[in-house]
């Protein structure tokens, strides 16, 4: 297998390294935050993180800069920054390994983000599951705080830079950037209505940025080295960098892998991620998490960048790609990830929340051979009176699984109601009951 | 009353939000960890704490599925069931529990040790099949590792055979 240069994932290759602030300073950490709190102003720190071409690493790829440009400057009171760390998307666990390994990288990137937005105070919302995530970044932002690197007047500068560890409590719309905002407010986790927008009106309607854990993480390596020197990696000019891709499924070595972002999926699947596991051939692979549509073994060339895979009718979402052999069933597949809508939709929106449960219900019958002509039509047509209609993006996320498998599989789901048709007992006459 | 025992930590979690309200979660999951669920009386205190009336704890608490509203059995098994790790046969692991226990997802176990659930996705698709118990992750499971797992918990109340901080692959390319 090729190496690839990493950036995020490096300090972590090293044989003994721990992820205590002593390691992490040994590896040149803490030298981003000094330098920019010595010589540099937080418009020139926005300005360069512009100039990296950095995308946010949650899902939907928004330009990090530009996100931190739509803080008010002129804003008398508190601004907040959050760290998005409610990894809960199917087929995604990088940030996981970014926490409980080197956790001070994130948290000097949010520092970092702190002193570009104005804030004071930040919070890393963590799923309540990552118990021991939790406990590793409350334990590196003690050491952080004792080393001056946090809390009040920061390496001597008089500013106050405070990070508190909230977790959640099993919500996968928790990840949504409002429905993160509510939760952190000690509110159910419902989406917000936009605009307003985070940047003006977002926790305690406070002008507000919400950043990725893998985003946070890439803040120091930009400042050290430079926007230009990140926006030549990857695939220039709107994928710059690498990013760690999550690697799940009927492959020989699933993991984490971070590669520089335009890679084609097969190079990624057959040789970093060292092909299937069996002598069956790939049948579909999910490119960027469960919110993603499928795709098909013809799409093994595309490459891993945001605009590729949007061409190819897909999204390169949290990064989580999973791989599925010849003989999984597609309608089956398409269930379990309905299931998981079904039970995460937070039933704020109506579409989302009833037709969760019809799609499922549809898709149970499909798949236990009891469906029916015209279901097919009906998934159809439910996906489209979902997709689009509800606040957030869960609504389009739901409805891509089906969608994709009835593009590219239409067959197998045409056949288990064939059967259902065929073995369901037929009665010529229309029972008429009497009393 | 629960919250007077941890006083300290009440206030710690306090100071750290300008709005009180914010404190809930962190003060549900404190309970929770003391009784092993959020009974009716913590969640009274908790919203005196708060300021806030019982209904706006209940209708927080009801959001989240980690909040147990019930007792549940000393070790909380929590298999993820979600597609990544369906395909590695997460639904086998359902099976050998459910042999070794005899119970199905959603019961206890007579002695109230173990309390099997079946779960979405906890975020350790690349190492499925896979479980929570209580804090810890158990991953790569086949049947000999539940049967050890289930055995060391319930003879010793721990196993080693939980996770650690994730890395995956590990650096020399072979599994942990």
């Amino acid at each position: 297998m090729a190496q690839y240069e990493t950036i995020l994932l490096k300090n972590m290759e090293q044989p003994g390294y721990s992820g205590s602030l002593e390691d992490y300073e040994r590896a040149g950490g803490y030298q981003a935050l000094r330098k920019v709190l010595k010589d540099m102003q937080p418009d020139q720190v926005i300005e360069e993180v512009k100039k990296s071409s950095l995308r946010g690493r949650g899902g939907a790829g928004f330009p990090t800069g530009v996100k931190w440009g739509f803080i008010p400057k002129d804003h008398p009171g508190p601004k907040y920054l959050c760290c998005n760390a409610d990894e809960s998307e199917p087929g995604t666990f990088k940030d996981r390994q970014l926490m409980e390994r080197d956790p001070h990288q994130m948290l000097e990137g949010m520092a970092i983000t702190c002193f570009a937005i104005g804030a004071e105070t930040s919070y890393v919302y963590i799923r309540g599951e990552f118990r021991l995530g939790a406990k590793i970044l409350e334990k590196a932002v003690q050491e952080a705080k004792a080393a001056g690197y946090l809390g009040e007047n920061v390496l001597g500068t008089g500013r106050t830079i405070n990070i508190f560890v909230h977790a959640g409590a099993g919500a996968y719309i928790c990840g949504e950037e409002t429905a993160l905002l509510e939760s952190l407010e000690g509110k159910r986790g419902q989406p917000r209505f936009k605009p307003p927008f985070p940047a003006t009106h977002g926790l305690y309607q406070k002008p507000t940025v919400v950043n990725n854990v893998e985003t946070m993480a890439n803040i120091p390596h930009i400042m050290n080295k430079g926007g230009e020197w990140f926006a030549g990696i990857g695939s220039p000019p709107k994928s710059c960098g690498t990013r760690i891709f999550c690697l799940s499924g009927h492959v020989n070595r699933p993991g984490n892998y971070e590669v520089p972002m335009g890679m084609p999926f097969r190079e990624f699947i057959y040789d970093v991620g060292g092909g299937m596991r069996s002598d069956k051939p790939l049948k579909a692979f999910i490119p960027g998490g469960a919110s993603a549509p499928f795709l098909t073994p013809e799409h093994l060339d595309v490459k891993m960048d945001f605009e590729a895979v949007a061409m190819a009718g897909s999204m390169l979402g949290s990064g989580g790609v999973t791989v599925m052999e010849e003989g999984t069933s597609m309608v089956w597949a398409a269930l379990r990830l309905m299931e998981f809508f079904y039970h995460e939709s937070c039933g704020k929106c109506t579409p989302c929340r009833e037709g969760s449960s019809w799609l499922t219900q549809i898709l149970q019958r499909i798949w236990n051979k009891q469906g029916r002509q015209g279901d097919l039509d009906l998934l159809d047509e439910l996906c489209k009176n979902i997709a689009g209609r509800t606040i957030c993006a869960f609504g389009e996320a739901e409805v891509g699984p089906i969608q994709s498998t009835l593009k590219y599989f239409r067959h197998e789901y045409e056949e288990l109601i064939r059967e259902a048709e065929a073995t369901r007992p037929q009665s010529k006459e229309i029972p008429v009951f009497t009393h | 009353m629960l919250l007077e025992k941890f006083k300290d930590e009440v206030e710690e979690i306090l100071s750290r939000y300008p709005v009180k309200r914010s404190a809930l979660l962190p003060l549900l999951n404190l309970a929770q960890r003391e009784e092993g669920f959020v009974s009716e009386p913590a969640m009274r205190d908790i919203a005196k704490v708060l300021e806030l009336t019982p209904p706006q704890v209940f209708e927080t608490v009801t959001f989240y599925t980690m909040f147990n509203l019930k007792p549940i059995g000393k070790f909380h098994l929590q298999v993820c069931k979600s597609l990544m790790c369906a395909l590695v046969r997460s639904d086998d692991v359902v099976t050998w529990i459910s042999k070794k226990l005899n119970i199905v997802p959603g019961q206890t176990t007579a002695d109230n040790n173990f309390t099997l659930s079946v779960v979405e996705c906890l975020g350790s698709c690349g190492t499925g099949p896979m479980m929570q118990v209580n804090d810890d992750y158990y991953e790569q499971l086949t049947e000999e590792k539940v049967v050890r797992v289930l055995d060391d918990l319930a003879r010793d109340g721990n196993c080693h055979l939980k996770s650690g901080p994730f890395m995956f692959p590990t650096t020399s390319g072979k599994s942990r």
